[in-house]
């Protein structure tokens, strides 16, 4: 474990690690108690067998002050005229013992849950501040994975294997302890099985643990193929592929059933032999146990017998647990390795001088320049100047680096070459919240969140009111289909909830985006999947705010439809990472260059019509 | 939606879903018997050991003699082997019924869910389907086989134990027998309460789950809304629930053991003092006695705790045996008539030799639709007579009824009223995969499988030689993108094709359905745009595809649409206008509108593209 892991295991394990102290105190002070009991019985066994043998003056050998507490009373025929104190005095043990046994149960539970919340919220976090370019890369699905199951994992490790490993082990040596002050040589009688059963269940697992991932892993074949065939229904049907599919799935049925078999099998020899084995140990224990008293009298009497006989069954199980256990050990090590592996990378930061700047200023792109890798340039040499309250389109083909450039200016990505500055400052030295609070960036493939529309719209303003989620979504065209919604601005969308269009979610999207201040708007192809006819009214919506004075923001639109370009103050024309074209729609239409030949389909399209006669010239004649 | 919150457990107990499932457990039943039997000998053998503890006690260690001891031996090995055998074999059985059950429940399953109709899959979300299959029938196998082990071999335990205990010292065995129903109540109350301990603790771990994801997949919108913080907060709502939950769980748990411990314990206590009475004074008992009633007492806890958890549990296993059993009895609603079956054969069973050869024409008579039976009908009184060997383009906006003609024509649905004729006979009165063996199919987003690109294309006609899938995907262009993958035919696609580019994926969809050389065509048009020279493949691929075949394509493409021999404008569920593409152009109706809009997009596209 590296030195980074180990602090944040510590980190994380810090404020919970008194509790863990006081679990595993109380976990001991439990397993003494329930090691009294037995020899409780051996003293009132032994005080019966003395008294049947009218042995009166014998001693009391009950344990610990008990035998003397007795013999100041009159010794065995006190004590078993006085059965009851006995029985109150074992009742009252196991209510004790009752109690440190919740203690411990109540102290890991707390511990391990509180570590558990604390990693989950980190990781939670993390994720939420770990850079743009992460999340595009990210496997989601492992990352889900990580942050679930392995959590789990180290969250068992925590709740039961580790208290569970140290009783094993606490038991073992009081038990131990006990038994070697009884009598040595029974002691190594009774325990002669326990090394050999420990190993066997420690190499059994480990042994077993291939077997067990080759029946996760036929297992999980199993779901692919039930999964493929479900999510493939259509091509299934349309194929008539039922019987075929139907053998495919049973050939995965049938592996899994015989991986499981196998295992199966393992285990059922692994429970009989380890019982065999305990059962043997007993045995071994009753018979040495009687030929000892019945031998040597004196050097063990029968309750110190029925001792060693109760003190084994209560080992024997644990010891084969901690052979399990500590080869499972390795996989909350293994868990905690691949969560480190999220925590562990470089979240987002602001400088030093960061500050809070106004972004209502003009804004300058000076030879900007942009690489995801050395050499691969995904814009060059940017120089853009931007009045405040202007409208800039911007036109490119898929790939010329357009939206890249409208992630530079939220600084979702740095740009490698040249500045960005907005009211003269260059916006790296802006606090990142505060540059992506006031721009408004409606991403081209927005993420609705899993719950109502009405709080998807007001996601992005803390205690927004409803006339003002009415109101953006009217002015995003959204109103209207939300209102055919049964239930309108509550119905609930995202991973459980109806399914919207791409144009719909498009619409919500602009909605939250709307609802909140912006000095800088930013839509990146945000209007391709809603029709010609919203697009408009969706400008005409932004402009009529404009003009009420409600908002000056500078906005920026990424499309590729003539009319949306043709009202802009400034066109740019991206082509390989380079502005190609510059300047207003007279301008660019004065000029040869792509914006003409676009504009030009116009009447491209009215020649096709004149003469639909001969469709196959067309495409010809128009580009 | 109705599936997200399902009901993970039932209050009442009902012995039908049972029966059912013992009905389908029918090859287990021999088994189960032998489980029943097996049981009660490990009860008896459990129950022994501290009998012969008692007797190595009384007539050995007290009896001062060592006389029998090898006697004594010898019955000890004998019963180890024989309880270490019995425990051998009912694992085996055991586990046997379980794995067995699991794999023949999900090979039914299976099976039905081949024959459902779309119908159902359209309100059935596939993750439902999944668990039912997975998760319900793994507790439902567990149920059967260790559950019903766990449950004999404690009642067996109990009832021997009693009895047992009875014949040596009646009073001695009232007095731990009276702290049975004292420990029953207790064990049913807390198990009931753990488990439902641990259902809102998985409640809200699934919602912690649904949480990562979200806040994973929406990362991106996160920051640009600057949500992060918001989220958090959000976040440690669920994980203080979470916490407070599981904790509130454990501390249930916490409790029940040292419950019932300390209720042995009382029990142990009293046959003590009791039981020394009788040793010391009454000189009814034995030591051995003693010592066999408080081993009896400390252990028959075990058993109780045993059927109360089992109860517990069994309220969930009957909530996953009404899911499944539902699932199993779901009755298909589009299925071939007793007459159709015995003429053509089943999906299973084919009787290829009976199949009338397809010419390929096809009229919609009077047809009408609704989907799930309640709803707004999506096609009203439609009409349409195809000749074979024509192509039909369908235009026209989402929702109106595009797809339902196709669906309908590929009997995933049937009409709620008119009839479709192929050849001029009603398709009813033929089997579900004569159509579907003359039918190829491209979707709009293309399904493939996982395994090879081979594979893939073989699968529109499983016969097919490695020559022949070769010359399928020379047929639609898709061989030269072959050639360039890592292991040409035998490279793996990946889940659900993930490994390929989605205009490779069109182009291996399209060999794979030409592959059978269909008389029926189907193309579900994509309007995701690909690269300029996959996309002339695929209109290559098309024009290939439409060739002498009845083709319906729902189309996107201007070049598609103008190469139909027909084109229907569909709006709201009716043809409001159909002819070629110089006779629709010239009406000046909607076809003009989406032609003009379609016609600016490309081009726009193509230029932009081509700088």
């Amino acid at each position: 474990m590296t030195n980074q892991r180990r602090k944040s295991l510590y980190l994380l394990m810090k404020g919970n690690l008194l509790r863990y102290i006081g679990a595993v105190a109380a976990m001991v002070m439990g397993v003494l108690i329930g090691f009294v009991a037995p020899l409780m019985l051996a003293g009132t066994i032994d005080a019966l067998v003395n008294a049947a043998a009218g042995n009166t003056a014998a001693a009391v050998t009950l344990p610990g002050p008990a035998g003397a507490w007795f013999m100041a009373r009159g010794g065995v025929p006190y004590l078993l005229s006085h059965l009851w104190i006995v029985a109150a005095a074992l009742i009252a043990l196991h209510a004790v013992g009752g109690c440190f046994q919740y203690l411990r149960g109540r102290w890991t539970a707390q511990a391990s849950e509180r570590f558990c919340q604390t990693l989950r919220e980190r990781l939670y976090g993390h994720l939420q501040r770990l850079s743009y370019e992460y999340h595009v890369k990210a496997q989601t699905g492992d990352l889900v994975q990580r942050c679930t199951s392995d959590v789990d994992t180290i969250r068992g490790f925590l709740a039961t294997q580790l208290v569970e490993i140290f009783r094993s082990v606490a038991m073992v040596a009081v038990a131990l302890t006990v038994l070697l002050g009884i009598n040595v040589r029974m002691t190594l009688y009774s325990m002669i099985l326990v090394p050999p059963l420990f190993l066997f269940a420690f190499t059994f697992f480990n042994q077993v643990r291939k077997s067990f991932q080759k029946a996760d892993e036929a297992e999980g074949k199993l779901s692919a193929v039930l999964q493929e065939n479900l999510t493939g229904v259509r091509v299934v049907r349309a194929f008539g592929r039922a019987k075929f599919e139907e053998e495919k799935f049973q050939a995965a049925n049938d592996d899994y059933f015989r991986k499981s078999a196998r295992l199966l099998r393992l285990l059922s020899v692994y429970w009989s032999g380890s019982d065999a084995m305990s059962m043997i140990q007993t045995g071994v224990a009753v018979v040495c146990g009687v030929v000892l008293v019945v031998t040597s009298p004196g050097e063990l009497t029968i309750g110190q017998m029925v001792v060693f006989v109760s003190y084994i069954s209560m080992l024997l199980w644990p010891i084969r647990e901690l052979g399990r256990l500590l080869s499972d050990l390795g996989k909350a090590l293994v868990s905690f390795g691949r969560v480190s592996e999220i925590l562990e990378a470089p979240a987002e930061t602001d400088g030093p001088d960061a500050g809070d700047y106004p972004l209502d200023g003009i804004i300058e792109f000076k030879h900007v320049g942009f690489a995801y890798e050395e050499g691969h340039d995904i814009l060059r040499d940017i120089n853009l100047t931007v009045q405040p309250g202007q409208t800039v389109a911007i036109l490119g083909a898929t790939g010329s680096g357009k939206s890249t450039l409208m992630h530079l200016l939220q600084r979702l990505y740095d740009a490698t070459r040249g500045e960005i500055l907005v009211g003269g400052v260059d916006i790296r030295r802006i606090r990142k919240a505060h540059l992506r609070a006031r721009i408004g960036l409606v991403l081209q493939e927005p993420f609705l969140y899993s719950r109502s529309l009405k709080g998807n719209i007001g996601i992005a303003k803390a205690r927004c009111t409803e006339e003002e989620v009415t109101a953006a979504a009217q002015a995003a065209c959204a109103h209207e289909f939300i209102q055919n919604f049964e239930q309108g601005y509550e119905t609930m969308v995202g991973e459980r909830g109806v399914t919207l269009s791409g144009g719909q979610k498009q619409r919500v999207a602009i909605a939250r985006t709307l609802l909140k201040e912006n000095d800088i708007l930013i839509f990146d192809d945000s209007l391709s999947a809603v029709d010609t006819e919203t697009d408009r009214a969706i400008r005409e919506a932004l402009r009529q705010e404009r003009a009420g004075g409600a908002r000056h923001a500078t906005t920026f639109i990424i499309s590729h439809r003539l009319t949306t370009l043709a009202e802009a103050d400034v066109i740019a024309v991206l082509q390989h990472g380079e502005i190609v074209e510059l300047g207003s729609h007279r301008q660019l239409i004065a000029r040869e260059g792509l914006y003409r030949r676009i504009y030009q389909i116009q009447s491209a399209l009215e020649d096709e019509m004149k003469d639909g006669q001969n469709p196959e010239g067309m495409n010809a004649r128009a580009v | 939606m109705q599936y997200n919150e399902e009901q993970d457990y039932t209050k009442r107990f009902d012995v039908g879903v049972w029966k059912k499932i013992l009905r389908i457990a029918k090859p287990f039943h021999r088994h189960l018997i032998a489980i029943v039997a097996l049981m009660s000998f490990t009860a008896v053998f459990d129950i022994s050991f501290p009998l012969l503890n008692r007797q190595a006690i009384d007539r050995l260690a007290a009896g001062g003699t060592l006389a029998g001891l090898g006697g004594f031996i010898a019955l000890y090995a004998g019963m180890i082997v024989g309880l270490s055998t019995c425990i051998l074999v009912f694992i085996n059985l055991s586990g046997a019924v379980e794995i067995g059950l699991c794999r023949l429940i999900r090979n039914i399953g299976f099976k039905r869910l081949q024959e459902l109709p779309f119908s159902f899959y359209d309100k059935t979300p596939v993750g439902y389907l999944i668990a039912r299959l997975t998760g319900d029938t793994q507790r439902l196998g567990d149920t059967v086989g260790w559950g019903l082990m766990d449950f004999m071999w404690s009642l067996a335990y109990i009832v021997i134990v009693s009895v047992t205990m009875l014949l040596i010292n009646w009073k001695l065995a009232l007095i731990v027998l009276a702290a049975v129903p004292v420990i029953a109540a207790v064990a049913m109350v807390f198990q009931m309460k753990i488990l439902s301990g641990y259902r809102e603790v998985r409640k809200i771990n699934s919602k912690i789950t649904g949480a990562f994801n979200e806040g994973i997949m929406g990362a991106q919108t996160t920051k640009t809304l600057v949500r992060e913080e918001a989220n958090e907060a959000e976040f440690r709502e669920l994980t203080t629930a979470m916490r407070r939950s599981s904790v509130r769980a454990a501390l249930t748990s916490a409790t029940f053991l040292p419950i019932v411990v300390s209720l042995g314990g009382f029990a142990t206590a009293l046959v003590l003092s009791r039981g020394g009475y009788e040793v010391s004074v009454l000189g009814t008992a034995s030591i051995g006695t003693l010592t066999a009633f408080m081993s009896y007492a400390t252990q028959i806890f075990e058993p109780i705790t045993n059927i109360a958890r089992r109860f517990a549990e069994m309220q969930q296993a009957q909530a996953a045996a009404e899911r499944v059993v539902s699932l199993l009895e779901t009755v298909p609603e589009i299925a071939d008539t007793p007459e159709v079956l015995a003429e053509y054969g089943d999906s299973f069973h084919p009787k290829k030799e009976n199949w009338p050869k397809i010419h390929g024409d096809i009229s919609f008579r009077h047809v009408s639709f609704q989907y799930g039976g309640g709803g707004e009908e999506v096609l009203r009184d439609f009409n349409l007579e195809v000749k074979a060997g024509q192509s039909i383009a369908i235009v026209g906006e989402t929702g109106s009824g595009k797809s339902t003609i196709v669906n309908l024509l590929c009997r995933f649905y049937e009409p709620t009223e008119g009839e479709i004729l192929i050849d001029g006979v009603d398709y009813r009165k033929r089997s579900q995969l004569w159509l579907q063996s003359n039918l190829g199919y491209v979707l709009q987003t293309p399904h493939l499988f996982s395994g090879t690109v081979r594979e893939n294309i073989r699968y529109g006609r499983l016969e097919a030689t490695d020559e022949e899938v070769e010359a399928a995907a020379r047929l639609v262009n898709a061989e030269m993108f072959i050639r360039t993958l890592d292991k040409g035919y035998d490279t793996d696609v990946g889940e659900g094709g993930n490994l390929l580019s989605t205009g490779q994926k069109q182009l291996i969809s399209f060999a794979r359905a030409m592959i059978a050389n269909p008389a029926l065509f189907i193309l579900d048009e994509a309007t995701s745009s690909v690269d300029t020279e996959t996309e002339q493949k695929i209109q290559r691929a098309i024009n290939t595809a439409l060739t002498g075949r009845t083709s319906f394509i729902i189309a996107h493409r201007l070049s598609t649409i103008r190469n139909a021999d027909r084109i229907l404008v569909l709006h709201q569920g009716e043809i409001i206008q159909s002819g070629t593409h110089r006779e629709l152009l010239a009406s000046k109706g909607v076809y003009h509108n989406l032609y003009t809009n379609q016609f600016r997009d490309e081009q726009e596209r193509s230029i932009l593209s081509e700088a």
